[in-house]
């Protein structure tokens, strides 16, 4: 009987605000609503920067859908990542916005419109040196 | 709170020291600054110390190499309004009555350090897989939010370039003193769109100091002492996107509006800015956000003419401005911007930039500006503006 490697390590959300599911289909991104002024923030949150609330905080889950409000292309990063690259803000119809990775299409200024649509998709995007595994959200064109 | 006079300012010139410590370049500055105040050491009665990467002991370390009196030392450390914060800490101790003369000093040794802030651990990072948080990312964006409105295009903001690397050649104490024609930063490799690396502003060390004086003191020291009539400094209130993207505009909006309120006077009035052109994107949107001409028309004041030195595109550049020159828009104001060469070429030391831009204004005032005096300059207004955030503006008059 041959036993079976112990699994390496866990998978991670990269950023507190992403939800895993059991398949990268079922992964969300989420926010908190403060109940006492009603302003929504990507991720969890303790207090409200807008009205100093303590909260309680709602959890909102937020759509895959969203639209490019800005973007710009990255010619220059950091060593571990591939340029040229699109990063963006996207608004989510929740009324948030998020920072992410426009994936799909050629990162050219011709290929990029304000406004259009996109949605969003999670996959794994590294690894740390105990072989936790971190999942990533990013978009692509609807 | 009373009148406090700016008596001595220096700067040294911008670039890269290796082989000094950064308390040395700091010295050199306040020990300038003090010369040109005739003010010794042993007047000053406390140093407010701006830098951002080495902040604690910072003032000390100045004072160890240059005069260790044993006064008060505050420290300060505010993103790239470091140096103007000390400033304004400096401005309130004297205002407040409790020091007469007091010594500010910004610094900064950024080595050639590229792309500020760049994250070191590698699997946990976010940079450049959920969008860039790095400022040419963050001010590429706030670019293109205004591209979004108003259709202002790439070639617009390149003219900031054009403008401040012009302007540069005429200040000795300039890191960069190289004209790039529009050509050129158009075709210079892209960092983040739309900014170019000429759009982009470079890293350094430097050094700049300034001497304040209570006002009724200071007719001892100088004949020609300079009002401080406003000093504000904001954060970033709450708006819709800005812990998301940075809203650079709403802090800068609020600070103009105390800052114009508190000197009794407006845009139009002044003869001279130097605003924070960390990246050519940033100075279009600052024309609006101080109020130098209206909403969507920084394009349009940039071509006009007005804010390059002698309110007029120089001649060798009208052919690079003309696509861009709407006839029938008349500006508002005559302030010339970032006559300095702006950060874009003068250089950014972080800690150093928000002091050496109170040099320059004071410098102006005097008439001692050389080449690129603006003739007859009575007000100038220096603003700063760092991320996560804080907006500091001073105005100045003689």
């Amino acid at each position: 009987m041959t036993t079976e490697a112990p699994p390496k390590g866990e998978l991670r959300p990269i950023v507190p605000y992403l939800a895993l599911g059991n398949t990268r289909d079922e992964d969300y991104l989420f926010g908190s609503r403060c109940t006492n002024c009603g302003t929504l923030y990507v991720g969890p949150r303790l207090f409200c920067g807008k009205c100093s609330g303590e909260g309680p905080f709602e959890t909102v889950r937020f759509s895959k859908e969203g639209e490019v409000y800005v973007w710009s292309i990255i010619h220059q990063s950091v060593p571990w990542v591939k340029v040229p690259y699109i990063a963006a803000v996207i608004d989510l119809p929740e009324g948030v916005s998020v920072n992410a990775n426009i994936e799909g299409i050629e990162p050219k200024p011709e290929n990029l419109k304000f406004g259009m649509k996109v949605k969003m998709f999670t996959e794994v995007v590294s690894q740390d040196a105990d072989g936790n595994q971190y999942v990533g959200y990013k978009f692509r064109p609807a | 709170m009373r009148e406090v006079a700016i008596i001595g300012v220096s700067m040294i010139k911008f670039g890269r020291y290796p082989d000094r410590k950064v308390e040395e370049l700091a010295a050199r500055a306040a020990l300038d600054a003090l010369k040109d105040a005739g003010v010794e050491m042993k007047q000053v009665q406390a140093l407010y110390s701006g830098n951002l990467y080495q902040t604690s002991g910072s003032g000390q370390r100045i004072l160890q190499q240059m005069g260790q009196t044993g006064i008060p030392v505050v420290n300060v450390a505010n993103a790239c309004a470091t140096g103007s914060t000390a400033f304004r800490e400096a401005y309130f101790a004297v205002a407040s009555g409790a020091y007469d003369i007091v010594l500010a000093v910004g610094s900064e040794q950024m080595g050639k350090q590229g792309l500020l802030g760049a994250p070191r651990d590698p699997a946990t990072s976010i940079e450049g897989r959920i969008g860039s948080y790095l400022m040419p990312a963050v001010f590429g964006m706030a670019g293109m939010e205004h591209m979004r409105k108003y259709g202002t295009t790439q070639e617009q903001f390149a003219l900031a370039s054009v403008k401040n690397h012009w302007h540069s050649t005429m200040n000795p104490l300039a890191q960069y003193q190289k004209e790039t024609p529009l050509d050129e930063v158009m075709n210079s490799r892209v960092v983040a769109y739309p900014n170019t690396l000429l759009m982009c502003c470079p890293t350094g060390d430097g050094a700049a100091a300034a001497v304040l004086c209570s006002m009724e003191k200071a007719r001892q020291f100088t004949t020609q002492p300079i009002k401080i009539a406003a000093s504000v400094l904001t954060s970033d209130p709450y708006t819709d996107r800005d812990l998301t993207l940075p809203d650079i505009n709403t802090l800068t909006r609020n600070a103009a509006k105390q800052a114009y309120e508190m000197a009794g006077i407006g845009p139009e009035d002044l003869d001279q800015v130097e605003l924070h052109d960390c990246f050519a994107t940033a100075e279009l949107l600052h024309y609006e956000n101080l109020g130098l001409c209206g909403e969507g028309e920084a394009a349009k004041h940039i071509a006009s003419g007005a804010p390059w030195l002698g309110n007029k595109v120089p001649t060798k550049y009208e052919e690079d401005v003309a696509p861009f020159v709407d006839k029938t828009y008349q500006p508002k104001t005559k302030a010339v911007v970032n006559v300095s060469g702006g950060l874009l070429s003068k250089g950014h030391p972080l800690g150093a930039t928000g002091v050496a831009n109170i040099a320059e204004i004071v410098w102006h005032l005097r008439g001692q500006a050389g080449a690129r005096q603006v003739e007859g300059a009575k007000v100038g207004l220096a603003h700063v503006i760092g991320l996560c955030s804080a907006c500091t503006i001073h105005i100045l008059q003689r």
